[in-house]
């Protein structure tokens, strides 16, 4: 493999303008990588052309001195962005042969920007999932092998994570709903950031659950994380819940000086089975913090362990309304249907056969938690909880605590197929220690910590105020500083 | 609280989802693990707690009431897996 896509986006970006290389270049490069990369099944519809055309665009741009940071830098595409002609399919089979006719507002700043995309990434079915293994591509592998066993990536931004980590694009960007851009970046030992609720258009992003979910990138350190972010956020006039604040310059944000910041380690994450070298890890971080300058202190977030059940009403229950628009009508698949069958059967025929079997259970789970008769019950009952769940943080934050520290996830990645004949219960408690974040509507971000005991790395995320990534970029760039992390999977799939 | 394979059925029904009477008591099944683990929600007061409607303590942005996007039948029938003289295209509605 070729040097260039060992770069960071900053370091690719630096090259760029000083010559050294050209978009081209770092194209074909990364169009190489993604080539030698297909036992890891991270990239699922095929963009060169796009690629080497905006390659040649990126190129011009620089030479003429009007070049953003994201110009000129071969980037990969969650399948749940909506792009202009490509497939979109949101990993699922209901969406077979969906080619929009529109570009999602995401995808757009950042090819507005110079990006160029080399391909576009599994991901869990309509990004319900924590492995990558609900894909009707099926699963993508994790880079990181520690022996026989292939592992998942994470889910639901599998694919982003897998191609980053094994360095076939320089980033991607990803979706988060309950977890799914910091859980696998924790798994494949990366960068993801999930900013504030509002801060990305969510216009022509496949819709999951409208409430919880934000677009982010997953990339390779906390740098990265600040250029492409800026580059993705902004107010956009088509999502009304797209908050109208100015963007500010997050790169510019990162000094590395946290002196007199307050970091708050909430009791409540500390949870039984948790393995001793992630307690480590996170006792660690917390030293490193302080001392890098930080006070340190204990807080409680009291309805945490509310927060999963409260997120698996109310995450199915919008669902099932987004996921009602597909039936066989305006687009994707339409099942082939017998003589006499009605409009209902088309219906209830597409939908079977069209949807896999995750996300038939959360349409059927919002369905019934929506239905007359428990939807005070459930879904009102969920919602309440969550204000409660939103002012634990809300409480917090009013004390003076600046960002929160926790773990990223209860354990590393896990091999695929292992948590096949486990209840669907047992895999949503992946998403424990990142599902709050979303329910209250905050910036999240984990930077990769350490291996445990197989060799596998482990994540810390770092919870910040509403609106402040930028204050929470500089937080993860200092602690990124302190853990030194720079452990990189072994290239086996090449 | 534990589902019986007829209300399986019926929220089947309900999200227009075809399951064939054979698969509907696993599914009963799921839908009762995954109920009690939402049940914890049941442990929690939430007397005097307003249902959360937005996350961000916002009124939804609203623009002027105009007409802003239009003319573009092609487009929108492009992915139609029937389209016939610009129209969707679906089974009988009405016998």
């Amino acid at each position: 493999m070729s040097d260039l896509m060992k770069l960071t986006l900053a370091g690719a970006r630096d090259a760029l303008r000083a010559g050294e290389t050209t978009a081209v270049e770092l194209t074909e490069a990364s169009l190489v990588a993604v080539a030698a990369s297909k036992p890891l099944n991270a990239f699922v519809h095929d963009t060169s052309e796009i690629a080497r055309s905006q390659a040649k665009a990126a190129d011009a741009r620089i030479q003429a001195g009007d070049a953003p940071d994201m110009c000129g830098l071969p980037i990969g595409m969650k399948d749940l962005f909506c792009t202009k002609g490509v497939a979109t399919q949101a990993a699922s089979a209901i969406l077979d042969g969906f080619k929009p006719e529109y570009e999602s507002t995401v995808s757009q700043k950042l090819f507005d920007a110079g990006a160029v995309m080399v391909g576009k990434l599994n991901m869990d079915e309509f990004a319900m999932g924590s492995s990558n293994e609900t894909s009707v591509y099926g699963n993508a592998v994790n880079p990181w092998k520690v022996d026989e066993r292939d592992l998942t990536p994470g889910g639901s931004s599998g694919g982003s994570a897998a191609a980053v980590a094994a360095e076939t694009c320089l980033a991607a960007t990803g979706t988060d709903t309950g977890g799914s851009i910091r859980q696998p970046a924790a798994f494949t030992g990366i960068t993801g950031i999930k900013p504030t609720y509002g801060r990305c258009s969510r216009w022509g992003i496949v819709a999951f659950a409208s409430s919880l979910d934000q677009a982010g990138p997953i990339t390779k350190d906390v740098r990265d994380a600040a250029i492409m972010l800026e580059a993705m956020c902004g107010f956009d006039a088509k999502d009304s819940t797209s908050m109208n604040l100015p963007v500010p310059n997050f790169e510019a944000a990162l000094t590395g000086d946290i002196r007199g910041k307050t970091i708050g380690i909430p009791k409540e994450y500390r949870v039984d089975g948790m393995p001793d070298v992630l307690e480590t890890l996170w006792s660690e971080g917390r030293q490193m913090l302080r001392d890098a300058g930080a006070i340190v202190k204990d807080i409680s977030l009291p309805h945490t362990k509310y927060a999963l059940p409260a997120y698996y009403v109310i995450a199915p229950a919008e669902a099932s309304s987004n996921l009602a628009r597909y039936d066989g009508v305006r687009f994707g698949h339409r099942a082939k249907l017998e003589n006499g069958d009605g409009i209902t059967e088309m219906y209830e025929k597409t939908r079977a056969e069209g949807f896999g079997a995750e996300v038939q259970r959360r349409v059927m789970v919002g369905t019934y938690v929506l239905s007359a008769g428990f939807y005070d019950a459930y879904y009102n009952r969920a919602r309440r909880v969550r204000a409660l769940i939103k002012k634990d943080f809300d409480d917090v934050f009013a004390t003076g605590v600046d960002a929160i520290l926790t773990p990223s996830t209860p354990s590393a990645a896990f091999g695929l197929g292992e948590m096949a004949n486990a209840d669907p219960v047992q895999m949503y408690l992946f998403d424990v220690f990142t599902v709050t974040v979303n329910l209250a509507g905050l910036p999240g971000i984990s930077v990769p910590a350490g291996l445990d005991l197989k060799g596998l790395p482990l994540g810390l995320q770092l919870i910040g105020r509403p609106w402040e990534e930028g204050d929470l970029l500089n937080t993860a760039f200092a602690l990124e500083n302190a853990l030194g992390f720079n452990a990189k999977p072994t290239q086996w799939w090449q | 609280m534990s589902i019986d394979t007829k209300t399986a059925g019926r929220v089947a029904k309900l999200a227009r989802i075809k399951v064939e009477e054979v698969d509907l008591p696993a599914l009963a099944q799921e839908f009762t693990n995954i109920l009690g683990f939402i049940e914890q929600l049941n442990e929690v007061v939430v007397e005097g707690v307003e249902p959360m409607i937005s996350v961000t303590p916002q009124r939804l942005y609203r623009r002027d009431d105009a007409v802003t996007d239009g003319d573009q039948q092609a487009a929108v029938l492009a992915n139609a897996p029937d389209a016939r003289e610009g129209f969707f295209a679906v089974p009988m509605v009405v016998e």
